[in-house]
Protein backbone atom coordinates (compact mmCIF):
# COMPACT_ATOMS: atom_id res chain seq x y z
CA UNK A 1 0.00 0.00 0.00
CA UNK A 2 0.49 3.62 -0.71
CA UNK A 3 2.41 5.24 2.46
CA UNK A 4 1.89 8.88 1.60
CA UNK A 5 -1.93 8.48 0.90
CA UNK A 6 -2.82 5.04 1.88
CA UNK A 7 -4.34 4.55 -1.27
CA UNK A 8 -3.93 0.76 -3.05
CA UNK A 9 -1.24 2.01 -6.13
CA UNK A 10 1.86 0.26 -5.77
CA UNK A 11 3.23 1.01 -8.92
CA UNK A 12 6.89 2.27 -8.93
CA UNK A 13 8.47 4.75 -10.74
CA UNK A 14 11.66 3.75 -9.48
CA UNK A 15 13.55 0.85 -8.39
CA UNK A 16 15.58 0.23 -4.74
CA UNK A 17 17.58 -2.59 -4.25
CA UNK A 18 19.87 -3.52 -1.57
CA UNK A 19 23.30 -2.40 -1.49
CA UNK A 20 25.90 -4.88 -2.52
CA UNK A 21 23.38 -6.14 -5.37
CA UNK A 22 24.88 -6.49 -8.53
CA UNK A 23 24.47 -3.37 -10.70
CA UNK A 24 22.69 -3.27 -13.88
CA UNK A 25 24.40 -4.53 -16.69
CA UNK A 26 25.42 -2.51 -19.76
CA UNK A 27 25.51 -3.19 -22.88
CA UNK A 28 27.38 -1.94 -25.93
CA UNK A 29 26.55 1.27 -27.44
CA UNK A 30 26.01 2.66 -24.04
CA UNK A 31 28.10 5.26 -22.02
CA UNK A 32 28.17 5.13 -18.04
CA UNK A 33 29.63 7.91 -16.52
CA UNK A 34 31.22 7.08 -13.45
CA UNK A 35 30.14 10.58 -11.71
CA UNK A 36 30.22 9.86 -7.67
CA UNK A 37 28.52 13.19 -7.14
CA UNK A 38 26.94 14.23 -3.46
CA UNK A 39 23.79 15.46 -4.37
CA UNK A 40 23.26 18.37 -1.57
CA UNK A 41 27.13 19.24 -3.01
CA UNK A 42 26.30 22.36 -3.96
CA UNK A 43 24.21 22.92 -0.79
CA UNK A 44 27.17 21.99 0.81
CA UNK A 45 29.47 24.31 -0.63
CA UNK A 46 27.50 27.58 0.00
CA UNK A 47 26.99 26.53 3.24
CA UNK A 48 31.01 26.11 3.55
CA UNK A 49 31.30 29.65 1.96
CA UNK A 50 28.52 30.74 4.61
CA UNK A 51 30.55 29.33 7.68
CA UNK A 52 33.49 30.60 6.25
CA UNK A 53 32.09 34.22 6.21
CA UNK A 54 31.38 33.54 9.91
CA UNK A 55 34.08 32.64 11.20
CA UNK A 56 36.32 35.06 9.82
CA UNK A 57 33.92 37.91 11.10
CA UNK A 58 33.72 36.42 14.43
CA UNK A 59 29.57 36.11 13.95
CA UNK A 60 27.33 33.51 15.79
CA UNK A 61 25.39 31.95 13.01
CA UNK A 62 22.28 30.52 15.03
CA UNK A 63 19.78 28.48 12.57
CA UNK A 64 16.42 28.43 14.55
CA UNK A 65 14.38 25.03 13.87
CA UNK A 66 10.70 23.96 15.06
CA UNK A 67 7.25 22.91 14.17
CA UNK A 68 5.16 26.15 13.26
CA UNK A 69 3.52 28.01 15.76
CA UNK A 70 6.38 27.18 18.50
CA UNK A 71 7.74 30.36 18.90
CA UNK A 72 10.57 30.91 16.85
CA UNK A 73 9.52 34.41 16.06
CA UNK A 74 8.35 35.40 20.02
CA UNK A 75 11.71 34.41 20.90
CA UNK A 76 13.68 36.15 18.86
CA UNK A 77 11.49 39.43 19.43
CA UNK A 78 12.29 39.27 23.40
CA UNK A 79 16.00 38.21 22.60
CA UNK A 80 16.39 41.38 19.93
CA UNK A 81 14.87 43.95 22.64
CA UNK A 82 17.15 43.10 25.20
CA UNK A 83 20.56 42.43 22.77
CA UNK A 84 19.95 45.87 21.73
CA UNK A 85 22.84 48.31 22.39
CA UNK A 86 24.82 44.83 23.72
CA UNK A 87 25.47 42.81 21.12
CA UNK A 88 24.51 43.79 17.22
CA UNK A 89 22.33 41.41 15.69
CA UNK A 90 20.72 40.63 11.87
CA UNK A 91 17.97 38.19 11.45
CA UNK A 92 16.99 35.90 8.24
CA UNK A 93 13.58 34.77 8.31
CA UNK A 94 12.00 32.36 6.00
CA UNK A 95 8.75 31.21 5.44
CA UNK A 96 6.85 30.19 2.42
CA UNK A 97 4.76 33.40 2.08
CA UNK A 98 4.31 36.81 3.62
CA UNK A 99 6.75 39.46 5.53
CA UNK A 100 4.72 39.14 8.44
CA UNK A 101 7.82 37.59 10.64
CA UNK A 102 10.11 40.63 9.08
CA UNK A 103 7.56 42.92 9.81
CA UNK A 104 7.70 41.85 13.70
CA UNK A 105 11.52 41.54 13.46
CA UNK A 106 11.61 44.95 11.82
CA UNK A 107 9.64 46.68 15.08
CA UNK A 108 12.55 45.89 17.10
CA UNK A 109 14.86 47.93 14.97
CA UNK A 110 17.05 44.74 14.04
CA UNK A 111 18.00 44.63 10.11
CA UNK A 112 16.03 41.99 8.71
CA UNK A 113 15.83 40.07 5.31
CA UNK A 114 13.01 38.18 4.92
CA UNK A 115 13.14 34.79 2.30
CA UNK A 116 10.08 33.50 0.60
CA UNK A 117 10.55 29.99 0.33
CA UNK A 118 7.37 29.53 -2.10
CA UNK A 119 6.56 26.10 -2.39
CA UNK A 120 9.93 25.52 -0.96
CA UNK A 121 9.86 23.79 3.21
CA UNK A 122 12.74 24.75 4.11
CA UNK A 123 15.76 27.44 4.05
CA UNK A 124 19.00 26.00 1.29
CA UNK A 125 22.15 27.31 2.03
CA UNK A 126 22.29 29.21 -1.43
CA UNK A 127 18.89 31.45 -0.54
CA UNK A 128 21.03 32.58 3.22
CA UNK A 129 24.18 33.28 1.12
CA UNK A 130 22.36 36.02 -1.16
CA UNK A 131 20.50 36.78 2.11
CA UNK A 132 23.82 37.76 3.56
CA UNK A 133 25.03 39.84 0.44
CA UNK A 134 22.19 42.06 1.07
CA UNK A 135 22.22 41.58 4.90
CA UNK A 136 25.62 42.74 5.56
CA UNK A 137 25.91 41.87 9.06
CA UNK A 138 29.16 43.39 11.07
CA UNK A 139 31.45 42.04 12.70
CA UNK A 140 31.44 40.43 16.14
CA UNK A 141 27.80 39.98 15.85
CA UNK A 142 24.61 37.42 15.63
CA UNK A 143 23.27 36.03 12.74
CA UNK A 144 20.29 34.58 13.54
CA UNK A 145 17.97 32.32 10.60
CA UNK A 146 14.69 31.46 11.41
CA UNK A 147 14.28 28.50 9.05
CA UNK A 148 10.55 27.88 7.98
CA UNK A 149 8.72 26.15 10.45
CA UNK A 150 8.96 22.46 9.98
CA UNK A 151 10.58 19.55 12.20
CA UNK A 152 11.22 17.69 8.78
CA UNK A 153 12.64 19.38 5.50
CA UNK A 154 15.63 21.84 6.97
CA UNK A 155 17.14 18.90 9.05
CA UNK A 156 18.74 17.83 5.73
CA UNK A 157 20.13 20.90 4.75
CA UNK A 158 23.27 22.45 6.24
CA UNK A 159 22.73 26.02 5.99
CA UNK A 160 26.64 26.95 7.30
CA UNK A 161 25.39 27.72 10.86
CA UNK A 162 28.09 28.27 14.01
CA UNK A 163 24.85 26.21 15.97
CA UNK A 164 21.38 24.41 15.01
CA UNK A 165 18.87 25.38 18.11
CA UNK A 166 15.72 23.41 17.92
CA UNK A 167 12.54 24.45 20.07
CA UNK A 168 9.63 22.62 20.95
CA UNK A 169 6.61 24.29 23.03
CA UNK A 170 4.50 22.15 26.10
CA UNK A 171 1.40 22.42 24.10
CA UNK A 172 3.04 19.93 21.21
CA UNK A 173 3.61 16.66 22.26
CA UNK A 174 6.84 15.46 24.05
CA UNK A 175 7.42 12.33 22.35
CA UNK A 176 8.73 15.18 19.09
CA UNK A 177 12.59 13.85 18.83
CA UNK A 178 11.34 10.18 18.48
CA UNK A 179 8.52 11.55 15.79
CA UNK A 180 11.32 13.82 14.35
CA UNK A 181 14.46 12.15 14.91
CA UNK A 182 16.28 13.74 12.31
CA UNK A 183 16.17 17.53 13.44
CA UNK A 184 17.01 16.70 17.27
CA UNK A 185 20.26 14.84 16.16
CA UNK A 186 21.73 17.32 14.16
CA UNK A 187 20.48 20.22 17.32
CA UNK A 188 23.28 21.24 19.30
CA UNK A 189 20.72 23.16 22.21
CA UNK A 190 17.05 22.40 22.35
CA UNK A 191 14.94 25.40 23.87
CA UNK A 192 11.25 24.03 25.50
CA UNK A 193 8.94 27.10 24.86
CA UNK A 194 5.76 28.27 26.74
CA UNK A 195 6.55 26.89 29.62
CA UNK A 196 4.04 29.21 31.63
CA UNK A 197 1.23 27.11 30.12
CA UNK A 198 2.69 23.78 31.72
CA UNK A 199 0.05 23.62 34.30
CA UNK A 200 -2.32 23.49 31.98
CA UNK A 201 -1.20 20.75 29.47
CA UNK A 202 -0.54 16.92 29.67
CA UNK A 203 3.53 17.92 28.49
CA UNK A 204 6.19 15.49 30.79
CA UNK A 205 9.39 18.01 30.73
CA UNK A 206 11.42 15.24 31.94
CA UNK A 207 10.49 12.82 29.15
CA UNK A 208 10.51 15.51 25.69
CA UNK A 209 14.52 15.46 27.11
CA UNK A 210 14.81 11.85 27.53
CA UNK A 211 13.91 10.96 24.07
CA UNK A 212 16.48 13.89 22.96
CA UNK A 213 19.21 12.35 24.63
CA UNK A 214 18.40 8.90 23.33
CA UNK A 215 18.56 10.95 19.32
CA UNK A 216 21.80 13.31 19.83
CA UNK A 217 23.52 12.72 23.76
CA UNK A 218 25.20 16.86 22.59
CA UNK A 219 21.66 18.18 23.13
CA UNK A 220 21.35 20.80 25.91
CA UNK A 221 18.17 22.47 26.84
CA UNK A 222 17.02 25.78 28.14
CA UNK A 223 13.08 25.98 29.78
CA UNK A 224 11.57 29.56 29.09
CA UNK A 225 8.76 31.05 28.28
CA UNK A 226 8.68 33.84 25.79
CA UNK A 227 5.80 35.64 27.05
CA UNK A 228 6.82 36.05 31.03
CA UNK A 229 10.19 35.80 30.36
CA UNK A 230 11.19 33.62 32.04
CA UNK A 231 14.21 31.07 31.64
CA UNK A 232 15.43 34.06 29.04
CA UNK A 233 18.84 35.34 31.01
CA UNK A 234 19.81 31.40 30.66
CA UNK A 235 19.37 31.95 26.85
CA UNK A 236 20.84 35.19 26.65
CA UNK A 237 23.86 33.51 28.59
CA UNK A 238 24.25 30.56 26.03
CA UNK A 239 24.31 33.12 23.34
CA UNK A 240 27.07 35.35 24.63
CA UNK A 241 29.14 32.11 25.78
CA UNK A 242 29.10 30.52 22.18
CA UNK B 1 8.22 17.22 1.05
CA UNK B 2 11.77 17.92 1.00
CA UNK B 3 12.21 14.78 -1.78
CA UNK B 4 10.84 17.04 -4.48
CA UNK B 5 13.99 19.47 -3.79
CA UNK B 6 16.70 16.00 -3.38
CA UNK B 7 15.25 15.68 -7.03
CA UNK B 8 15.52 18.98 -8.20
CA UNK B 9 18.94 18.85 -7.37
CA UNK B 10 19.56 15.50 -9.05
CA UNK B 11 17.96 17.01 -12.40
CA UNK B 12 20.58 19.83 -12.27
CA UNK B 13 23.44 17.86 -11.62
CA UNK B 14 21.76 15.21 -14.15
CA UNK B 15 21.70 18.27 -16.67
CA UNK B 16 25.13 19.68 -16.21
CA UNK B 17 27.09 16.83 -16.64
CA UNK B 18 24.78 15.70 -19.77
CA UNK B 19 25.92 19.11 -21.39
CA UNK B 20 28.97 18.02 -20.92
CA UNK B 21 29.35 15.29 -23.00
CA UNK B 22 26.87 16.52 -25.46
CA UNK B 23 23.79 14.54 -24.27
CA UNK B 24 20.30 15.74 -24.07
CA UNK B 25 18.84 12.56 -22.58
CA UNK B 26 19.63 10.14 -19.48
CA UNK B 27 19.17 6.45 -19.80
CA UNK B 28 19.66 5.34 -16.66
CA UNK B 29 20.70 7.05 -13.21
CA UNK B 30 22.10 5.27 -10.19
CA UNK B 31 21.63 6.58 -6.95
CA UNK B 32 23.07 5.57 -3.24
CA UNK B 33 20.63 6.84 -0.94
CA UNK B 34 21.44 6.21 3.29
CA UNK B 35 18.39 4.95 4.91
CA UNK B 36 19.76 7.62 7.97
CA UNK B 37 19.76 9.99 5.05
CA UNK B 38 16.52 11.59 5.88
CA UNK B 39 15.03 10.16 2.70
CA UNK B 40 11.51 8.51 2.70
CA UNK B 41 11.41 6.47 0.14
CA UNK B 42 8.01 5.91 -0.93
CA UNK B 43 7.93 10.07 -1.06
CA UNK B 44 10.86 9.99 -3.67
CA UNK B 45 9.14 7.70 -5.56
CA UNK B 46 5.62 9.50 -5.52
CA UNK B 47 7.08 12.86 -6.47
CA UNK B 48 10.11 11.23 -8.69
CA UNK B 49 7.55 11.32 -12.29
CA UNK B 50 6.72 15.24 -11.38
CA UNK B 51 10.22 16.04 -10.19
CA UNK B 52 11.99 14.89 -13.41
CA UNK B 53 9.23 15.66 -16.24
CA UNK B 54 10.73 17.78 -19.12
CA UNK B 55 14.30 17.07 -17.47
CA UNK B 56 17.24 15.13 -19.05
CA UNK B 57 15.96 12.43 -16.34
CA UNK B 58 12.52 12.24 -17.93
CA UNK B 59 11.92 8.24 -18.74
CA UNK B 60 15.28 7.38 -17.43
CA UNK B 61 15.55 4.21 -14.99
CA UNK B 62 16.37 5.25 -11.87
CA UNK B 63 18.03 2.61 -9.80
CA UNK B 64 18.88 3.22 -6.29
CA UNK B 65 20.96 1.35 -3.90
CA UNK B 66 19.75 1.91 -0.19
CA UNK B 67 22.83 1.81 2.05
CA UNK B 68 21.82 0.38 5.70
CA UNK B 69 22.47 2.30 8.84
CA UNK B 70 25.46 1.55 11.18
CA UNK B 71 26.63 3.29 14.31
CA UNK B 72 29.29 3.24 16.56
CA UNK B 73 28.83 3.02 20.48
CA UNK B 74 30.00 5.64 22.02
CA UNK B 75 31.00 4.12 25.55
CA UNK B 76 31.65 0.32 24.66
CA UNK B 77 32.78 0.86 20.82
CA UNK B 78 30.50 -1.73 19.47
CA UNK B 79 29.76 -1.66 15.82
CA UNK B 80 26.07 -2.24 15.16
CA UNK B 81 22.78 -2.37 12.95
CA UNK B 82 20.69 1.60 13.37
CA UNK B 83 17.70 1.39 12.11
CA UNK B 84 16.83 4.18 13.42
CA UNK B 85 18.65 6.95 15.08
CA UNK B 86 17.25 6.56 18.81
CA UNK B 87 18.06 2.66 18.41
CA UNK B 88 20.60 1.98 21.51
CA UNK B 89 23.95 -0.23 21.51
CA UNK B 90 22.82 -3.52 21.63
CA UNK B 91 25.64 -4.64 23.85
CA UNK B 92 25.53 -2.39 26.74
CA UNK B 93 21.83 -0.14 25.96
CA UNK B 94 24.10 3.23 25.66
CA UNK B 95 22.31 5.72 23.14
CA UNK B 96 25.63 7.78 23.00
CA UNK B 97 26.49 6.43 19.41
CA UNK B 98 28.13 8.01 16.23
CA UNK B 99 26.25 7.14 12.78
CA UNK B 100 28.90 5.24 10.97
CA UNK B 101 27.20 4.43 7.58
CA UNK B 102 23.56 4.85 6.11
CA UNK B 103 23.78 8.94 5.69
CA UNK B 104 24.99 8.82 1.93
CA UNK B 105 23.11 10.76 -0.73
CA UNK B 106 24.82 10.00 -3.58
CA UNK B 107 24.87 10.31 -7.72
CA UNK B 108 26.52 7.04 -8.74
CA UNK B 109 26.62 7.00 -12.72
CA UNK B 110 24.35 8.53 -15.13
CA UNK B 111 24.05 6.09 -18.52
CA UNK B 112 23.70 7.37 -22.14
CA UNK B 113 22.62 5.89 -25.14
CA UNK B 114 25.49 6.44 -27.81
CA UNK B 115 24.22 4.88 -31.12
Amino acid sequence: MCTTCGCGQTDSTIKIVEINTPSVKFQSGKTVLQIEQDILGKNNLYAEKNREFFQKNHILAINLVSSPGSGKTAILEQTLQYMKGRIPCFVIEGDQQTCNDADRIAVTGAPVIQINTGKGCHLEANMVHHALEKLQPVEHSIVFIENVGNLVCPAMFDLGEGARVVMVSVTEGDDKPLKYPDMFHSSQLCIINKMDLLPYVDFDVEKVKEYARRVSHITEFIEISAKTGKGMSQWYQWLKTH
Amino acid sequence: MHELSIISHIVEIATTEAQKVGMNRVEAIELEIGELAGIEFSALDFAWEVGVSQSVLENAECLIHRVAGKAKCGHCGKVFDMQVLFDPCPECGSYENTVIKGKELVIKTLTFTTT
